[in-house]
């Protein structure tokens, strides 16, 4: 069993969901409210992830933060090493990847709150900043649950785009899924079977736990 | 009326709306004294929605002037608009639209840290009087349609907004609930002072409820007035027919018994059947239509004969197979007759008659 891998796995999830909470929901309030026209084309960036290949992201944000690019240099000479094959790297990476799991529940959510309640609020004299906090995000506890997990549990499994931009680094990139992908290949079949079991088991107590907190949640808000 | 006008209206706004634009430009100027309610009537679909949602700051007009007690609410061309937060009115709907998340009292309280509003006192009396401070920790979800929005408008008028913006609220409502729900609303208006502009499509709730009636066609204002004089005299045919053909005709209730009231109207006095009852001394608006007004040669026998009026012919015009003959009894009053019963009784204007009207035919709307 590879603890250490399966730390710095729950590590980068919790540092990705954070991040997209973070850009999230600012970015599914936009993309909801906003009336601009060309916000069709944020929607379907935000969506890439969902149909690219993990490699073809993975290829671009090796290529994005690489020696060979602006943002790649810049970073290098501000921290003194480069992005590619570090944790950093990775979280960028992941933060990308796992984006959609989270604006879209947040916006789908967003979208589906009573527009009469929103302008009741704005003659009551609230703005929309303070109505958006007091009106639709206590509404959209569901989208937000549901964002959270999903970003989470995508970022604890995700394997192609961590190969690509992370590498296989004990301790700074390798993760659970490269620990396995590890042991199958050198034919440790009992190693494998342990990480994997554990990792089942983490992905389906933090479901079950999700899905019973949000039917409470939305019966204590619908009710 | 123009110089004394509160609120000013002067708008276009195009609105994208499936199946076929739609322009609604609303123009008009009506006095706003404290308690006043302003009711704009119009068929559904009018644009009586829009034009609220404009006084609200929810639409924005392409172009033109929206003024409210003194102070500038949108002048599109001088760049002048005053977002929703700034205008302090009262907005309900015809869905209560409560916060379901929060209490009873957290939805009457909600708008009060932003902007203020009635002071305890005065909250206290408008929660008893409207009856929600039974209720303050419930859930929105827990109240019937009728309490929830009594519930959204003490919500509306918790914060002393400088007018009452009412949607439609008690077309969902059933009829006991709703004409309840309208006396109290009146009276709480009266009492806290301010003034409502209230939507309906609804004649009777017009009638009822308004003090000045504009009228709304196909996003137009048609006609703006007294409730009786608009109800009586329609500026031209699409006013009239969306109005309905009846004289309205302010009237007080002198006398009930047995199941027949007498109402006064213009100096003179007519039965009316009841239909539910009415205290004496109240005032009502009644409405005959002028096919149930019949005329007749006057004789003395019609003297003490029921809802007979003695009346002179003011005018007469032909309406297809139809003629209409305007009758002077005190007040006016049109009678719709053929052309056969006009030249039997050899009616022309001056003629003296008799104008008969059946008990029945006479309905009542009691003013709220």
């Amino acid at each position: 069993m590879d603890w250490d891998a399966l730390w710095l796995s729950v590590r980068l999830a919790a540092a990705t969901t954070t991040i997209l909470l973070a850009i999230g929901i600012p970015l599914a309030y936009w993309i909801v409210f906003s009336p601009r026209r060309w916000k069709i084309l944020v929607e379907a960036v935000v969506a890439l992830p969902l149909v690219l290949p993990p490699t073809v992201l993975g290829f671009y944000v090796l290529v994005a933060i690489g020696p060979n690019s602006p943002v790649g240099r810049l970073y290098a000479r501000l921290v003194g090493h480069g992005l590619p094959f570090t944790f950093e790297g990775l979280l960028v990476a992941s933060v990308l990847y796992s984006l959609p799991f989270a604006v879209q529940p947040f916006s789908a959510e967003f979208a589906a709150v009573d527009r009469r309640l929103l302008e009741v609020s704005w003659t009551l004299g609230l703005s929309r900043a303070a109505t958006f906090v007091r009106v639709v995000l206590p509404l959209s506890v569901r989208g937000l649950v549901t964002g959270i997990v999903l970003s989470f549990a995508h970022t604890l499994g995700e394997f192609g785009v961590v190969l690509m931009v992370g590498g296989n680094l004990p301790g700074a990139t390798r993760t659970v899924s490269i620990s396995i992908y590890d042991a199958v290949q050198s034919l440790d079949y009992a190693a494998a079977a342990r990480t994997s079991f554990v990792l089942l088991v983490i992905s389906f107590v933090i479901l079950t736990a999700t899905y019973s907190l949000q039917r409470s949640a939305w019966v204590k808000l619908r009710t | 009326m123009g110089q004394t006008a509160d609120l000013s209206v002067d708008v276009t706004q195009r609105l994208d709306a499936a199946p076929q634009p739609f322009v609604v430009a609303p123009s008009f100027d009506v006095a706003l004294p404290p308690g006043a309610i302003v009711v704009l009537f119009g068929p559904s679909g009018a644009g009586k929605t829009t034009i609220l949602r404009q006084l609200a700051g929810l639409e924005r007009p392409d172009r033109g002037v929206i003024r409210a007690g003194g102070a500038t609410w949108c002048d599109v061309g001088r760049g002048v608009w005053v977002p929703p937060q700034q205008r302090r009115v009262g907005l309900v709907l015809q869905q209560p639209s409560l916060f379901p998340h929060i209490s009873v009292r957290g939805n009457i309280f909600y708008g009060r840290r932003a902007s203020g509003g009635a002071d305890a006192q005065e909250l206290s009396r408008l929660l008893g009087s409207l009856g929600v401070d039974a209720w303050l920790d419930r859930r929105p979800r827990t109240l019937s349609g009728g309490e929830a929005q009594r519930v959204a408008l003490a919500r509306a008028l918790a914060h002393a907004p400088q007018i009452a913006l009412l949607d439609e609220p008690f077309a969902s409502l059933d009829t006991p609930t709703r004409t309840r729900l309208r006396g109290d609303v009146r009276q709480l208006l009266r009492r806290t002072g301010t003034p409502a502009v209230f939507v309906t499509h609804d004649r009777a709730e017009a009638m009822a409820l308004g003090d000045r009636i504009v009228v709304v066609l196909a996003g137009r204002v048609r006609q703006v007035g007294g409730v009786a004089d608009v109800f009586s005299r329609p500026i031209d045919a699409d006013v009239a027919a969306a109005l309905g053909v009846e004289a309205v005709l302010a009237a007080r209730v002198v006398a009930a018994s047995g199941g027949v009231l007498t109402i006064a109207v213009g100096g003179r006095t007519i039965h009316v059947a009841e239909r539910e009852p009415l205290d004496v001394g109240t005032n009502v608006f009644a409405c005959i239509r002028a096919e149930d007004v019949t005329i007749e040669m006057r004789s003395p026998a019609h003297a003490s004969a029921r809802n007979h009026l003695a009346a002179r012919v003011a005018s007469i015009t032909t309406e297809g197979v139809f003629d209409r003959v305007t009758l002077d009894c005190g007040f006016t009053l049109d009678a719709l007759i053929t052309h056969q019963s006009r030249e039997e009784l050899g009616l022309v204007p001056g003629a003296e008659v008799a104008a008969a009207i059946k008990a029945t035919a006479v309905h009542l709307v009691p003013l709220a």
